[in-house]
């Protein structure tokens, strides 16, 4: 078990595969969105309707990378909405509207949000409480914080810093340039780093991380306290947009919405496998159908169904699309025949979902000790036999 | 991996005195063997917080009270359990209840004759939802945190699409017995919630039902269903099952919400977090394949009984949820404490790596 | 190593329950809890100018409170007269349909709508609903902004003061803005439309309960969320005219509006001792808590409600004492109404302060009567029994 873990030859081939069918949709959805829009006699693809789109897409973007982030440690973080409450609530009180004091604001909010993070983080990995409870309970310890000492709107955010909220450059605003920035970071991150590296390992499994050397805490509490600053920077800029900090935006269900948008973009739920483009076609499918039901004027009630629908037929595609002709009942029983094997390249057929494509044969590009056979994956929260 | 014995450590009996202070030297006795030896010792705690506070809390007619309140959230947590247990999730137990109840609202509207036939529907509302959530998850492969939160949505908004946006109707006298009366007259405790008696019935049946084969084989799933399925578990139809087992539950609930309360627009809201809580801080591990039934009832209990300790406190409300996501994070950290194998132990379910094997056997 | 750990967290789990006791105590010794209002949400002027405008005879015509205004400021709206009103298009930015309130004038609304669309005075009405969410309606408006097809822009914003940016952008934009509801941190919109507001609320039920109850008598206060300014007002309010009285306050309760909450908060504090009054910061199950007292035993206490007609039907059916403050429903008609007078340049009260009038024992037989048909999560002062679709629009939906 010297041997380093070597996840990234493996990793991004299986993430462009996936990612490929993720864009896939979101194209096939644009151009039928479109279609729709236009049979009504609209235009999808207006000015308004695409900064909309953009828009919409920006804070659920920061929201879903850093989720990204932690789901691929095979972690979860439920305290995100909190997080980004509070920030805004951080922000706006800090800055108190004076322009000077911008930047002050902004560190005060990133550092607090790093800060409950690396508490998340510390709590999952030494205290080895269930992120599921730990993170829900950071949430709950948020709210009665905000619930306790803030009534109502608080603090004012400076002209200058609503900025952030509302220029935009042609149709592309400031905040969808920022979140696409925090995403290529987040990608160089995943696959120049070390840590980077060791998400995925930790994530595929931490025992054979830990035993291959890895120090199986660190990636964990990093892309915990990196979850927790994205969350952040969403709170930021939803001050932006309120010009003042909120405190009762937890009730918005953000958690539940970035961890669609991060399975949908084709990320492991229980780790070790999916990557941050697939999450940002994710977060783009959500935020085109919200836009579209919006100049469709969609009942607001029909939005909800229609969601749910969408949601979970666009995840059964890709499953359906990762097992053809295989017995459902043992996708993951190993005696399948050998999947595509190694000479898989992004644009064939490769095996999103549950990975269990590929039968039980090894596959040189991971080694035996990685402990991941593909034909063993396992399949817990999203199992599907 | 055969199916454990972990069910047989506490049988019936330790549903059975689930509730009221007798039970606490048994939690003594217990303590430092795990979620629920913890979850157990946490109640006590929090009864004698209350005792102190409350003297006569422990009086019949208090106590029935308290059970009233409690019974749908153990309903609800016992569906859970046989959901996570095979590892998976149903985020659409809260929708599902209000949908439920505003259901019966609007199809028995204040008819008595209609009473009977409308909780039949619901039965078999209760029932689709559950094969819907089931077999989209185990035939279509849909993670089923994708898939519930599907059908939470669904159903949110197809109740209020059909109800106008807030609840119409009525419901009857006779739906409501079971939520709100009990069978009166019973010494010591005055009247005994019909609300407690079926959560009794359901605890103890969902005890034994996890010590027939199909239990064995709902934990062998969540274990590791790929041993399971070697084994000869048709894990898809078991994972249904409990998909389907979790929306009666759910169902049941509803009716005891509905009956205790009425109808309310915000009714069943958030009820599935309160539930996967109870069931987690039972010790039960999400992920699959650990964990009694039992514990997962005093998860709920104690989440219960928190919220009335608060009460008992004059906690002021806003402090309340801080508190709360302390006191359930130290649990379970303190259920962790030795558990040298927290994130290892849902490896156990690749059954290629020996290394796996052995630390999750060993923990047997 | 595993014994101290024990004790640890024993220790940690008592720790936290004592610190809980401890930092409780405080707020709910002798004088009850919390009887200061919170200077934060405690605006004595307008606390006072809000209890005075409910004695003010409003202008406009006494049939149609919808159209009545209190002080009314009248600004000329010439600027913005469309040649052809029944093309003009009419953009409602909804902050959502989430409660049954909301549920009612929405329906009442498009009633509106329709009626003035039949009479040719308006064209089109478009509708974005933000589902709660601050940031979703600001793109809402936005869009309607940015669409350059809307002739009158009508805001109902989700939180006070998160949406003032954008209704600035909207005002912006040229096109007439109407604010109705919560309001914002700016006046630039042609009319701001509400009705008296949150401490006329809380103080007309405060206000009762202390003229029906005993000195000494105990009030339990339910309330529905935290953070919400406009129920901190009722409350803030409530706090203040306590405070003034011989009244016992035992505490306040947050119940999100969710009847089996309230029954068993009301449950626990009857369990404990005598509760002789209720005071509500909306009236959203309140017939839950009225049951609590009949499942205890005990008599029913003075309760302040809402106009929701399951409580005022079960205030005639057991005969309570108890009133029914209204934050008035009917405000929903007015800004199609306003919308309407700004196209043909009428003048319209730069703030449109609607009467607010709460429901006494003596109009709750009238007010029964003319719902008599509706669901009982219905609004009883709709103000929408003149409109065509009445009323099979409310019922049949």
């Amino acid at each position: 078990m010297t041997r380093p873990p070597t996840p990234l030859p493996r990793n991004p081939r299986w993430r462009l595969g996936t990612t490929g069918l993720v864009y896939l949709a979101l194209v096939l959805l644009l151009v039928l969105s479109a279609a729709l829009v236009a049979a009504r006699g609209g235009n999808l693809f207006t000015t308004a309707n695409t900064v909309d789109l953009l828009t919409r897409s920006s804070l659920l973007g920061f929201l879903a990378i850093g989720q990204t982030l932690v789901i691929l440690c095979r972690s979860l973080d439920l305290s995100v909405g909190y997080v980004a409450a509070l920030s805004t609530v951080i922000a706006a009180t800090t800055m108190a509207g004076d322009p000077s004091r911008v930047l002050l604001g902004v560190g005060a909010t990133l550092g607090a949000a790093g800060l409950i993070g690396l508490v998340n983080g510390l709590v999952v990995t030494g205290l080895r409480v269930n992120p599921f409870i730990a993170t829900l309970g950071m949430g709950l310890v948020i709210k009665g914080y905000l619930d306790t000492n803030f009534q109502g709107p608080a603090g004012a955010v400076p002209a200058a810093f609503q900025a952030f909220g509302y220029t935009r450059i042609g149709v592309l605003p400031v905040s969808t340039l920022v979140m696409l920035g925090v995403a290529v970071a987040a990608v160089l991150f995943l696959r120049r780093t070390r840590t980077g590296y060791h998400m995925y390992a930790v994530g595929g499994d931490a025992e054979v991380a830990r035993l291959s050397g890895i120090r199986s805490w660190v990636p964990t509490v990093t892309a915990h306290v990196l979850c927790s600053v994205t969350a952040g920077v969403a709170g930021l800029l939803l001050a932006a947009r309120f010009g003042t900090g909120s405190a009762t935006v937890y009730s918005g269900g953000y958690e539940l919405e970035a961890i669609a948008a991060v399975v949908l973009g084709g990320t492991y739920l229980l780790g070790g496998r999916g990557g941050v483009a697939g999450t940002v076609a994710g977060v783009l499918i959500l935020a085109t159908l919200d836009t579209v039901f919006n100049v469709l004027a969609v009942d607001p009630f029909v939005k909800d169904v229609l969601r749910g629908v969408i949601v979970i037929a666009a995840v059964a595609v890709y499953a359906r699309r990762g097992h053809p002709a295989r017995r459902v009942r043992f996708p993951s029983g190993g005696t399948a025949p050998p999947g595509p094997g190694t000479g898989t390249e992004p644009g064939s057929t490769s095996d999103p979902g549950s990975g269990s494509g590929a039968g039980p044969g090894p596959d040189p590009d991971r080694g035996p000790d990685h402990g991941r056979g593909p034909g063993s994956a396992p399949q817990p929260l999203g199992g599907r036999r | 991996m055969t199916p454990t014995p972990t069910q047989d450590v506490r049988g019936p009996g330790g549903s059975g005195g689930s509730r009221g202070p007798g039970r606490v030297p048994a939690a003594l006795a217990a303590l430092g063997r795990g979620g629920t030896a913890t979850v157990a010792l946490l109640l006590a705690l929090i009864f004698v917080v209350i005792a102190t506070q409350n003297p006569s809390f422990f009086e019949g007619p208090p106590l029935m009270s308290f059970a009233k309140k409690a019974a749908p959230l153990v309903i609800l947590a016992i569906g859970q359990y046989l959901v996570i247990v095979s590892g998976e999730f149903d985020l659409s137990v809260g929708s599902l209840v209000g949908a439920q109840v505003v259901i019966a609202a609007r199809l028995i509207d204040g008819q008595e004759a209609m009473t009977l036939p409308v909780v039949g529907l619901m039965m078999l509302f209760g029932l689709a939802v559950g094969l819907v959530n089931g077999l989209v998850t185990t035939l279509l492969r849909v993670p089923s945190i994708i898939t519930t939160l599907g059908t939470m949505l669904i159903l949110f908004g197809a109740v209020r699409y059909w109800t106008g946006g807030a609840p119409t109707g009525a419901l009857s006298e006779s739906f409501r017995v079971l939520g709100r009366h009990g069978i009166e007259g019973v010494p010591l405790l005055g009247e005994l919630p019909w609300a407690l008696v079926i959560a009794l019935v359901l605890a103890v049946g969902a005890v034994f039902l996890m010590r027939s084969p199909f239990g064995r084989s709902l934990v062998a799933t969540g274990d590791n269903d790929v041993a399971a399925a070697f084994s000869g578990v048709r894990v898809w139809r078991v994972r249904t099952m409990a998909f389907v087992g979790s929306s009666l539950t759910a169902t049941v609930a509803a009716v005891l919400i509905g009956g205790y309360a009425g109808v309310t627009a915000q009714v069943g809201d958030g009820l599935e977090f309160t539930a996967i809580t109870a069931v987690v801080l039972g010790g039960v591990v999400l992920g699959g394949g650990r964990g009694t039934v039992v514990a997962a009832v005093l998860g709920a209990l104690t989440l219960e009984a928190l919220f009335t300790l608060f009460n008992q406190l004059y906690m002021p409300s806003t402090i309340q949820p801080s508190v709360q996501g302390l006191i359930i994070i130290a649990a379970v950290a303190y259920a962790a404490r030795r558990g040298d194998l927290r994130l290892p132990e849902r490896l156990r379910r690749r059954p290629d790596h020996p290394t796996e094997r052995s630390l999750g056997t060993s923990r047997r | 190593m595993r014994v101290p750990r024990v004790l640890l967290a024993g220790a940690a789990g008592l720790t936290l329950m004592l610190t809980a006791c401890t930092t409780d105590t405080p707020t709910d010794s002798v004088e009850g809890a919390g009887l200061t209002p919170d200077q934060e949400w405690f605006d004595e002027a307008e606390f006072e100018a809000q209890l005075a405008q409910r004695d003010i005879t409003p202008e406009g015509p006494e049939d149609q409170p919808w159209l009545q205004a209190i002080e009314p400021e009248w600004i000329d709206t010439s600027e913005f007269v469309h040649d052809a009103p029944e093309d003009a298009t009419l953009c409602f930015s909804n902050a959502s349909v989430s409660n049954p309130w909301r549920v009612t004038g929405f329906i009442t609304m498009e009633q509106q709508v329709e009626a003035l669309k039949e009479e040719g005075r308006i064209g089109e009405f478009r509708v974005s609903d933000a589902a709660d969410d601050d940031n979703q309606q600001i793109s809402d408006i936005q869009a309607f902004v940015d669409s350059g097809d809307c002739d009158v822009i009508i805001i109902s914003p989700s939180t006070t003061a998160t949406l003032t940016p954008a209704v600035e952008t909207a005002c912006e934009s040229g096109v007439p803005v109407v604010v109705f509801d919560r309001g914002v941190n700016t006046d630039c919109m042609v009319t701001f439309i509400h009705p008296i507001g949150g401490y006329a609320f809380g103080a007309d039920a405060a206000e009762f309960l202390v003229e029906e109850l005993e000195p000494g008598s105990t009030v339990l206060a339910l309330r529905i969320l935290p953070g919400v300014d406009v129920l901190e007002h009722r409350w803030a309010a409530a706090q203040k005219i306590f405070a003034d009285s011989e009244l016992e306050v035992l505490g306040h309760e947050f119940t999100e509006g969710d009847g089996a909450k309230i029954k068993d908060l009301v449950s626990q504090h009857l369990q404990r001792g005598e509760v002789d009054g209720i005071w509500m910061d909306a009236g959203d199950g309140a017939v839950a808590a009225l049951e609590a007292f009949e499942d205890a035993g005990q008599p029913y206490p003075v309760i302040s409600g809402e106009d929701e007609l399951s409580f005022m039907r079960k205030w005639k059916e057991e005969d309570l004492t108890a009133i029914a403050p209204v934050y008035s429903n009917f405000q929903w008609r007015t800004p199609i109404l306003a919308a309407d007078m700004i196209l043909s340049g009428e003048e319209v009260p730069s703030e449109w302060v609607l009467p607010q009038e709460p429901v006494r024992q003596d109009q709750l037989d009238e007010y029964l009567e003319r719902n008599e048909a509706m669901p009982s999560l219905h609004y009883a002062k709709f103000g929408g029994e003149d409109l065509p679709g009445f009323p099979e629009a409310w019922t049949e939906r």
